[in-house]
């Protein structure tokens, strides 16, 4: 390609898809590769229905994970899985994962969809993760999963490009989840709007794919389409056996146009929490030391991985957590829950006074298993904390990394994980 | 080309505002979706909206939950269309698929006060307000304007499949 014509991370996808060069801004129809849907599958579904069709246009397409709910709640929630379920057998759809198998985003990667170079789209806002596989995967709504269902194709808007250049070693307890808060409280919940971010720099290229999607799961909350980091050899260890077809990696050219290129270092970085109501809310950890705590949850699609249960079982080994708060672990898939059990984090989880929960998305969303009452104080390994979203609408939740989840479990208040090391 | 009666509001209007999330699980008529039109925001929009009103905010407008509501509130309460600074990436993407057109024209915010009449010529790209003062927006491409013209992305992929 010529300098002239360099292209951007988002550029490049969408010029592949479409077979002619598109700059950001350029709204094209695209074929997406993957489609991922969840629980709400039942109400697209419903608009599938209104289409008239007797079957969706390409089933080895469509990726449905029950999570958001699971096991079922209620009667209601009973109900919609058994939707979900005929739907699936109506339609052939072979690549269900049904009560169990985790939160959609870690199955989806754990199963080796996330490709790099694929275009996915997720009836789901935080379906920006893929993008730590070198994807360009970005979040739909009901209406448009439906719509894809019946045509396979759909609008797209090539995003204008945001690049972030990360550089310095972490310092000790502090994580991936610590740079996003930072990133999000500086850039704002509209920072990145509508914009493809592409993560960059040798922090990104030395944190793991589990940090990398701790990163572009939570650009969705600067408002980001799809986040992208280049794909390594870390990225083909992991598909190696896994994947599920032959890939091609894309990478943005030298010279690409950006709107911005924002510079981090992470040098001297403290670990970091977003304060209630908005996850822009962001301070040093060290402002918020001492804060009463009722419930801390560890999981969800942004830090409910291997690493991150060992960052906890670590802190919390041989120790006990504080009378009166409530300990919730959440491991993000079976495959982390087993392999976690395997080294023996779950246990020193449980001995130390934690509930050990089963893969899914847990209390994230509100729907059950650790709602919050009025008054109560919540801090969460999750990715958004905006009021009412665990329950009581006079409820608190606050987000921070896992080994700042733990170090306040064992004080009953936010403390900071430097003060109460392993 | 439209015109019509404006209501104006400020940056940030979020979907929970827009289309109060209480509502979200419980209501299908369009009538009653229209009837809690930015029922959080303003309690007087949803009784004294006319068909053909514009809804003009600043930056970020529809931001927070993807809920399809908060664009089909306002197409069902008879908005014309909404015009703001900038849009949420989703709230833009639910407008467009529920036939509700959205401009983008971040130098005409300011001169456009709550109950003014402007104009917008979608074809010509042109966005004229009350004080005379015009302003230029970027068109939508055909595929969009496609959508917009059938209605929405349900009608449209009806048609479509029709055609076939
Ligand atoms: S864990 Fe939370 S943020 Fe992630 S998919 Fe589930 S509900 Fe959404």
């Amino acid at each position: 390609m010529k300098s002239g014509n360099a292209q951007t991370f988002a550029e490049k996808i969408f010029s592949r898809k479409t077979g002619r060069p598109v700059a950001a801004g350029e709204i094209v129809v695209l074929e997406p590769d993957r489609l991922l849907s969840h629980d709400n599958a039942a109400a697209i579904a419903k608009t599938f229905a209104e289409f008239g069709l007797k079957r969706i246009v390409d089933p080895a397409k469509a990726v449905i994970v029950l999570d958001h709910c699971v096991p079922a709640a209620s009667e209601k929630y009973a109900k919609n899985h058994l939707e979900i379920r005929e739907f699936v057998e109506e339609n052939d759809i072979e690549n269900f994962f049904d009560v169990g198998e985790g939160v959609c985003h870690q199955v989806f990667a754990e199963q080796g969809f996330a490709l790099p170079g694929e275009l996915i789209l997720g009836a789901d806002s935080h379906t920006t993760s893929y993008g730590a596989f070198g994807a360009f995967a970005a979040g739909i709504g009901r209406t448009e999963m439906a719509a894809l269902y019946a045509t396979g194709k759909l609008w797209l808007m090539c995003p204008a490009s945001l690049r972030i250049e990360v550089a310095g070693q972490f310092g000790a307890d502090v994580y991936p989840k610590d740079l996003i808060l930072y990133i999000i409280g500086d850039q704002g919940a509209d920072g990145a709007l509508y914009k493809s971010v592409e993560f960059a720099g040798p922090t990104v290229a030395a944190a793991s794919l589990s940090g990398r999607m701790t990163l572009c799961n939570m650009a969705a909350e600067i408002g980001a389409k799809n986040a992208y980091a280049a794909p390594d050899e870390k990225t083909r260890a992991f598909l190696d056996g896994r994947a599920r077809r032959e890939y091609d990696e894309v990478f943005p050219d030298d010279g690409a146009a950006y709107e911005r290129t924002l510079s981090y270092d992470v040098a001297g970085l403290e670990p970091q929490v977003a304060a209630p109501h908005r996850v822009d809310n962001v301070v040093h950890v060290t402002e918020l030391v001492g804060t009463r705590v009722d419930q801390v949850v560890v999981g969800t699609c942004t830090n409910g991985r291997v690493d991150d249960l060992v960052v906890g079982a670590n802190i919390l080994r041989n120790r006990q957590v504080a009378p009166g708060v409530r300990v919730l672990v959440f491991p993000a898939s079976r495959a982390v829950y087993l392999e976690a059990l395997g080294i023996g984090a779950l246990a020193t989880l449980a001995e130390a006074g934690c509930v050990i929960m089963n893969p899914g998305c847990g209390p994230c969303l509100g729907a059950h298993e650790g709602i919050l009452a009025a008054g109560e104080v919540c801090l969460s390994t999750a990715n958004r904390n905006f009021r009412g979203r665990m329950g009581s609408t006079e409820a608190e939740i606050y987000l921070c990394s896992p080994a700042t989840a733990a170090a306040s479990a064992l004080c009953g208040r936010i403390t900071d994980p430097r003060t109460v090391r392993a | 080309m439209i015109r019509g009666k404006v209501w104006k509001y400020g940056d940030d209007v979020n979907t929970d505002v827009i289309f109060p999330g209480r509502y979200t699980y419980t209501i299908t008529d369009p009538g009653e979706i229209a009837s809690h039109a930015l029922e959080d925001l303003d309690p007087t929009f949803a009784k004294n909206v006319r068909p053909g009103d514009i809804v003009v905010a600043g930056k970020n407008f529809g931001c927070g939950s993807s809920r399809e509501q908060a664009a089909l509130c306002l197409k069902y309460a008879g908005v014309a269309a909404v015009v703001a600074a900038s849009f949420a990436r989703i709230f833009f993407r639910n407008a467009i698929n529920g036939g509700l057109p959205t401009v983008t024209a971040p130098e005409a915010i300011a001169r456009i006060n709550a109950g003014d009449e402007i104009s917008i010529d979608f074809e010509a790209g042109e966005l004229t307000a009350a004080d005379g003062s015009s302003y230029e927006f970027a068109r939508l491409p055909a595929e969009v304007v496609g959508i917009l013209e059938a209605g929405g992305l349900v009608p449209w992929v009806k048609k479509e499949l029709g055609a076939k």
